[in-house]
């Protein structure tokens, strides 16, 4: 062939790769370009974070209690109405007290040990909590902590949705049944309840809402995961790899897989923002992340009663980062479905 | 009809095992030990065997699945660790106060969102569309507990409409005085991603031909969005409005929760925290059980909505 048309490289009808079609697709998304951007920059955020180099002190009590952003200025000093102190000389007790004779060998000792004695500053830039931590640095904090548990979470549901599904859409008959099965008994609980029967028994902590969100959450990615891969395994593709004698793992995950990549893609971009909102709602209600961490959704719990007395600040830091990220995250997944995959527009 | 119902029923065995098996090893293999967590801190070796006894739980596992499968088939799942409560008695007593809460919501869910999605699809692309998706965008991403929080302070606590919490053993002023709030509240919440997705069915059906023809044929707008567009929606609105309605039996646990509304939700989140075993369990396996005849309730529904549906 080659002799009669002779077609150098450059000149080859080069059809564009499904990925770089896609990025085309979303470049000329304006809403999605923004919300990547916002999306890149809490992921910046978010390493910095992880890294330590912002957001390190947010344990620290650096401000009176429930200090408030500096835009609104200091409290007003409350009027306590305490005694006023007497202003006559000290009497002198010496002679009498017992414990006289030490209190000069105590004042020394005393002076040995040294106590750094932090100056509380009266506002912070978004206020403080009720211990005087700045809640600029814990909703940064916290936000490196719901986002990282979402991510993984998904990533854990979609490794564990893509290996189910590809194995029941691929090989099929009695694998496919006992699948089907397990994914039956899976989406036969409610939800919530499924986390919460995981939740009784594997405890608390970061890690362990990662595996229940993952554990339960797979369902939706086994379906999609499947059912392309028994649209693939038939294609003449397929077919040529089995013929030059590729093993069923290999044409499993090396050809297939790359093929539907993008399907599976969309699902854990879309999987983050449900994982984000349940981490949420576990912490707040104590079977999240531990008490010396933070996440929006401890922040939430705190905010509750703050929120009684006046102190709105933290309750709007956590909304304003969880709304701007989720926000901008969800918008980001969908341009990317319609980007990667224009047959699924709408759906959902 | 009666062979599809047979056999749909009798579909449901397999899954229905295995979520008690699940259910099962998650406990058996995952959990804490019950006789530790029944004996207490101050349970001395002798208890915790006496209580391990007791329970069957130094038998064989299969001896203890046996009994555990018992239980479900006499509907004896004994009583609750905590409060040694039957847990019979307690689904019997906690889900009235959940179906008072949770059917007012459903019903006003689906009749705001139904009209919004109506109009904004039949107007798809102007002004008051646009505004409507970025609105409901921005309302999802908010958490739910945000909403409860603000809510019970600006109106129960600021403006004093509503008590902050509270339920009473009359349901009609329960009906009255406790559970607007809390319904008004997840109405909140519950609109936006249900006018989205209405609003993705109604746009589906506007596409076809038939809405074309009606239009050729003169018929008014009206017309042809009620009586033919809104018939054919109504297919996977009720598919939808029936994945949910398992949902309402666990209520929206974080209500209840943040209402004091003695319902199961709150109840399971309890036996969560109190490691309380039995609760846990019946309510999953019951649960499971509702969720799907519930689904084929959903499915013989559609042959009354849709007449081409064959049931097969």
């Amino acid at each position: 062939m080659s002799a009669v048309l002779p077609i150098t490289a450059a000149q080859a009808p080069h059809s564009e790769g499904v990925w770089r079609t896609a990025w085309r697709r979303f470049r000329n998304d304006r809403v999605g370009m923004v919300s990547l951007a916002i999306v890149a920059a809490f992921l910046v955020l978010i390493a910095l974070s992880a890294t330590r180099v912002v957001a390190r002190h947010w344990q620290a009590e650096v401000g009176v209690p429930n200090a408030p952003p500096t835009f609104l200025g200091p409290r007003p000093p409350e009027d306590l109405g305490t005694i006023e102190a007497p202003k006559g000389p000290n009497v002198d007790l010496s002679d009498v007290d017992p414990l006289a004779p030490r209190y000069k060998e105590w004042a020394e000792r005393a002076a040995q040990m040294k106590t750094a004695e932090v100056q509380r500053q009266e506002t912070l830039p978004f206020g403080g909590d009720r211990l005087g931590r700045d809640v600029l640095s814990k909703a940064i904090k916290g936000t490196e902590v719901s986002v990282f548990v979402g991510v993984l979470a998904s990533v854990l549901a979609t490794t564990i949705g893509t290996l189910l599904g590809a194995a029941a859409g691929f090989f099929g008959r009695r694998i496919n049944d006992f699948l089907e099965w397990v994914y039956n008994v899976f989406t036969a609980v409610p939800d919530i309840l499924l986390i919460f029967a995981f939740a009784a028994v594997f405890g608390r902590g970061i890690g362990t809402v990662v595996l229940i969100l993952g554990l339960t959450g797979w369902s939706g990615v086994y379906r999609q995961v499947r059912a392309e891969f028994i649209k693939h395994r038939g294609r003449e593709y397929v077919r040529a790899a089995e013929a030059i004698g590729a093993s069923a793992g290999s044409r499993m995950f090396r050809h297939i897989l790359p093929n539907v990549s993008h399907v599976i893609l969309v699902r854990m971009s879309l999987l983050v923002v449900g994982f984000i909102k349940f981490e949420v709602i576990l912490s707040y209600l104590g079977l999240g992340v531990p008490v010396d961490q933070v996440s929006w959704g401890t922040m939430l719990a705190e905010a509750q009663s703050e929120l009684i007395l006046g102190y709105w600040w933290q309750l709007a830091a956590a909304t304003l980062f969880m709304a701007v990220f989720v926000t901008a995250f969800s918008l980001m997944a969908d341009a990317w479905r319609d980007a990667l995959d224009p047959k699924l527009r709408g759906a959902e | 009809m009666w062979a599809y119902l047979i056999r749909r029923l009798w579909q449901m065995v397999p899954t229905l095992i295995g979520v008690v098996v699940l259910v099962f090893l998650l406990f058996k293999f995952f959990g804490a030990d019950p006789a530790v967590i029944l004996g207490g801190l101050n349970a001395t070796q002798e208890q915790v065997a006496a209580i391990r006894t007791q329970l069957g739980l130094d038998r064989p596992w299969w001896v203890q699945l046996a009994i555990y499968l018992k239980e479900i088939v006499t509907f004896e799942w004994g009583r609750s660790w905590a409060t040694n409560e039957a847990v019979s008695n307690l689904f019997a007593t906690r889900l009235p106060a959940t179906l008072t809460v949770m059917i007012p919501f459903l019903i006003l869910d689906t009749l705001v969102a139904l009209p919004i999605a109506m109009w904004v699809a039949y107007r798809r692309g102007s002004f008051s569309d646009r505004t409507i998706m970025v609105v409901t965008t921005v309302a999802l991403s908010i958490s739910f507990l945000v909403y409860i929080i603000i809510g019970q302070y600006v109106f129960g606590f600021q403006l004093g409409w509503f008590p902050v919490q509270g339920w009473s053993d009359s349901t009609l002023t329960n009906l009255i005085t406790f559970v607007p709030l809390p319904v008004l509240l997840a109405v909140m919440v519950g609109v936006s991603p249900q006018t989205r997705l209405y609003r993705t069915f109604f746009l589906d059906e506007l596409g076809h031909d038939y809405v074309r023809t009606a239009r050729a044929k003169g018929m008014t707008e009206g017309t042809v969005l009620f009586k033919h567009v809104l018939r054919n929606t109504m297919i996977p609105i009720i598919t939808n409005i029936g994945y949910a309605l398992p949902g309402i039996f666990v209520g929206s646990f974080l209500i209840e929760v943040f209402f004091s509304i003695p319902g199961l939700g709150r109840e399971v989140l309890l036996a969560v925290n109190r490691s309380d075993y039995p609760v846990i369990q019946a309510t999953t396996v019951y649960l499971a059980m509702l969720t799907m005849l519930i689904n084929l309730a959903t499915d013989l529904l559609y042959k009354v909505v849709d007449p081409r549906v064959v049931l097969k």
